[in-house]
């Protein structure tokens, strides 16, 4: 299918508000819109199959349990990671990451270790880890990004040493929308014997994500990203490393049995679900797996590279607008981090709501890059794949007006 | 949000464009840092205190035209003024920010009234008082 006729398709009637609101929906790196079969699984859950999961030995209560481990299986397969054992539910991606942190990181680092990550990253995939050297004495290591946000393969050979324990790093950065050298950083982690744990936050709902071939041994990501509902995450990790961690959080249905005095934990992945789950969650991202793979990736991956193209091409055109990143459209996927001369990102936000566009203005959770770039705050425009050409063009028509109605050039 | 083209007049951006007491202040006797951390905005206010009387002002920082036009337009009125008419004013401002001043409390306001319709617009409202805050901060510090 040509760009033309793949962009004619209209995917916002999936989606209710989109239908309903008069907006270009541009803050998509934040969170997604959810589409009807979404809110309708969620909602049958509720209406029909409602009981605590895993735990009654009535029909309706295993009706439950099956709606919810039948997700499981879907983001199993969605990533294809081996078992379903792998595949932890949790709220989100912060706290996929502070699952691994407190469990693996307080576990298995000591005083001198090394924590490697990247200057890129979301204050989430930063602060936990920041959260374990302070308690153990290791150290986290930054890697830097150049101007254009790209992170060279020697900058990853010397900072990965015979010191580094874990290395974390987001797939795709959510400022610079840059695809990052994972596959490497996996490589070199594996060879000094570290353990890599990749923010997939970015990135699986916009492109295939496999976790075999990328042998990441931790993935996380959120449900509200990829158009499932908020307060559902999922945690990947290998079977082998999984077993070896100590419980997050305790309590009920983690456990095999309790005495006074001792216990023995559930199995895999019971063991790092404490507590009634989020049954309902998990079946509304199960619906919103089977839809992102109704639409496919392809389909998903070529409509966001032709609108981000489009918005590129769009704001380099106009004066006064500057993008942060690479200059080159194919380098961002799908998010667009800009500033414009003498007009603050909060105004810009502002004039973008009056004019129906909705797009996200400030740090974007990653402070340290902005530090590092030289920028302070910024604005964001961010793709999915339900956008549309027309939702572009309005943003580039009130971005062009934006510096004259700031009293510029009258 | 959709009177937001009208909020944006030329009284906001005149003092966001061209604060006339945007600079440093050598002389002052008293300063303080306001800091908005949810949005960044960052100024520092300076002012020259005589006699219990506010006698010169200025800023300096970074921040959105709000926040940016708003302390520049607060110096505008309470420069010449004794502490306690400053300190009575900036409570009008913060009043007419949650959307309980008077109308005639308002036109004592000045320019400053331009910004009356940040109270519909809550995103915005820390942008709007940061300035008055450091000032009340400031001058009650000192009492």
């Amino acid at each position: 299918m040509v760009n033309e006729d793949l962009l004619a398709i209209d995917y916002k009637k999936d989606f209710p508000l989109l239908r309903e609101l008069d907006v270009a929906y541009l803050d998509n790196s934040a969170t997604s819109q959810r589409p009807q079969c979404v809110v309708d699984a969620e909602s049958e859950f509720y209406l029909k199959h409602n009981a605590n999961p895993l735990r009654g030995l009535y029909q309706l209560a295993m009706e439950a349990t099956d709606g919810y481990e039948n997700a499981r299986i879907a983001v199993q397969k969605f990533i294809n990671a081996k078992s379903e054992e792998e595949i932890i539910f949790t709220r989100n991606t912060s706290e996929s990451l502070n699952l691994v942190a407190y469990s693996y990181g307080l576990s298995n680092l000591q005083a001198g270790d090394e924590i490697v990550t990247t200057i890129m990253e979301h204050h989430s995939n930063m602060l936990p880890w920041r959260m374990v050297a302070a308690k153990t004495g290791a150290v986290v290591k930054y890697i830097e990004c150049a101007q254009d946000g790209s992170i060279s393969e020697a900058a990853l050979e010397e900072a990965i040493t015979s010191k580094t324990k874990i290395v974390a790093m987001a797939q795709v950065g959510n400022v610079l929308g840059r695809l990052n050298p994972v596959e490497k950083a996996i490589e070199l982690a594996h060879k000094v014997g570290a353990v890599a744990v990749i923010d997939g936050a970015q990135s699986v709902p916009h492109m295939p994500v496999d976790v075999q071939a990328s042998d990441a041994d931790f993935l996380a990501f959120s449900g509200h990203k990829m158009f499932g509902p908020m307060g559902i995450g999922v945690l990947y990790g290998k079977k082998k490393l999984l077993k070896k961690m100590p419980p997050f959080l305790y309590g009920g249905e983690m456990i095999n049995w309790v005495s006074r005095e001792t216990q023995e934990y559930a199995p895999l992945p019971h063991k790092f679900e404490a507590g009634t789950v989020n049954a309902a969650g998990a079946v509304g991202l199960h619906a919103a797996i089977d839809y992102i793979q109704s639409v496919g990736f392809e389909v998903i991956e070529a409509r966001e590279a032709a609108l981000t193209k489009i918005a590129f091409e769009g704001m380099q055109k106009i004066e006064g607008v500057h993008i942060i990143g690479s200059d080159k459209w194919e380098e961002h996927k799908g998010i667009i981090t800009f500033t414009i001369e003498g007009v603050h990102p909060h105004d810009i936000a502002a004039i973008f709501d009056a004019d129906g566009v909705n797009i996200r203005a400030g740090n974007h959770c990653a402070q340290p890059l902005l530090d590092h770039l030289g920028t302070g705050a910024t604005a964001r425009m961010s793709l999915a794949f339900y956008n549309t050409v027309a939702d572009v063009e309005r943003f580039l028509a009130s971005l062009s007006t934006m510096r004259e109605r700031m009293g510029y050039g009258r | 949000m959709a009177d937001n083209r009208a909020f944006y007049n030329e009284i906001l951006l005149d003092h966001n464009m061209h604060p006339g007491h945007k600079h440093e202040l050598p002389d002052a006797d008293m300063e303080m840092r306001g800091y908005n951390p949810t949005c960044g905005d960052d100024i520092t206010l300076r002012l020259k205190v005589a006699d219990g009387i506010v006698v010169d002002g200025a800023f300096t920082g970074s921040g959105c035209a709000i926040s940016q036009a708003s302390a520049d337009m607060m110096l505008d009125l309470v420069i010449g003024k004794p502490k306690e008419e400053a300190l009575r004013l900036s409570d009008i401002f913060l009043r007419m920010i949650k959307g309980s001043a008077s109308e005639e409390e308002i036109d004592e306001l000045e320019e400053a009234g331009a910004l009356q319709d940040v109270s519909h617009m809550p995103a915005r409202v820390k942008c709007a008082v940061l300035g008055w805050h450091t000032l009340e901060q400031l001058l009650e510090d000192e009492e």
